[in-house]
């Protein structure tokens, strides 16, 4: 087996921490649009968080957009210029937070865009403050003492919370903290583009991710962390296809 | 075996590899590499089949697999 450097991602050496789930989801997102043959007529949007410099790393079209916006740049895009795949590639701060508006009325009116949601259940950027996905009990720097039922309620299940949109076509939930998951994650990535090339759109996959620094872990740690704690809350699979 | 190679300047030293090779093949350098980091290196070359699962979860893209080298008892010409 052959293993090499897709050419949709530049040479240059990522700021991300060590054990960064986020390497491992743009190595996906490139080799994919390496395989469908589609670089030169691919637009990313990128979000407010640990993936801000995607424009750094790829070697397309990357557009940076105000915090959550994506879903609503995208739109634009891809109305605009109908014949170009745009993608939003997300954090759950970015688009399960303040861009929650964006994502569920984009998703409700089915623009045919592909959606990468990368959920590691904390801000990264900022210092690891409690996200709508942080997990009970999750200590974080807003949340020291865990995050309360009570108080800050559960966690947000993006993929439960859209499969009830009429407009969504297709929602799968993956992980990267294994090398077989990460098989599997490339394969539900190159599914969410091929839906937007073919036109039946929306797509999105959440991607379940490690920040073993904000969880205070090492890289090995947060592999174990995503594997034990987050799938219980976050189960893997598909919560939609109509494709 | 398999040409693999670790480019060691990019490695950031997470150990994912280390923990995903089925054969115990990746380990930890004693060294640090230029940015000041820990590194991982291949054991024994010989050993690696090319399986890339250490591929799939490294998020530096610092290790590359080359076309499968003939192994060298097998090599072309050879009796």
């Amino acid at each position: 087996m052959e293993f090499e450097r897709p050419t949709t991602l530049l040479e240059t050496r990522t700021h991300y921490c060590p054990g960064c789930g986020h390497g491992i989801v743009h190595r996906l997102v490139a080799e994919v649009i390496d395989e469908l043959g589609i670089r030169e007529r691919t637009i990313g949007t990128a979000p407010v968080g640990c993936a801000v410099l995607l424009y750094d790393y790829f070697n397309c079209d990357i557009i940076e957009c105000a915090h959550g916006r994506p879903p609503a740049v995208a739109t634009g895009l891809k109305r605009v210029l109908p014949d170009r795949i745009v993608f939003t590639y997300q954090g759950d701060g970015d688009l399960a937070a303040i861009g929650t508006s964006e994502t569920i009325h984009t998703a409700n009116r089915g623009e045919n865009i592909t959606a990468i949601f990368v959920n590691n259940a904390v801000y990264g950027m900022t210092g690891g403050q409690m996200a709508p996905t942080t997990l009970l009990g999750q200590s974080t720097t807003t949340s020291p003492d865990g995050r309360g039922l009570n108080h800050e309620g559960p966690p947000l299940k993006v993929c439960e919370l859209l499969a009830s949109l009429d407009g969504v076509t297709y929602l799968e939930r993956v992980a990267v903290s294994t090398a077989k998951d990460t098989i599997k994650a490339r394969k539900a990535i190159r599914k969410a583009f091929v839906n937007q090339i073919e036109g039946k759109g929306y797509s999105l996959v959440e991607v379940l991710s490690m920040c073993p620094t904000d969880w205070k872990l090492s890289p090995q740690q947060g592999v174990d962390f995503v594997n034990h704690q987050m799938k219980k809350v976050f189960p893997l699979g598909v919560y939609k296809d109509r494709s | 075996m398999a040409d693999i190679k670790i480019d060691k300047d990019r490695c950031k030293g997470c150990c994912l590899c280390v923990a995903e090779c089925p054969r115990g093949n990746i380990r930890m350098a004693e060294l640090l590499n230029d940015a000041g980091q820990p590194y991982a290196e291949i054991v024994d070359t010989d050993n690696c089949t090319g399986c890339a699962l250490c591929c799939q979860m490294c998020p530096d893209l610092a290790i590359a697999i080359g076309p499968k080298k003939p192994a060298p008892d097998k090599a072309p010409g050879s009796v």
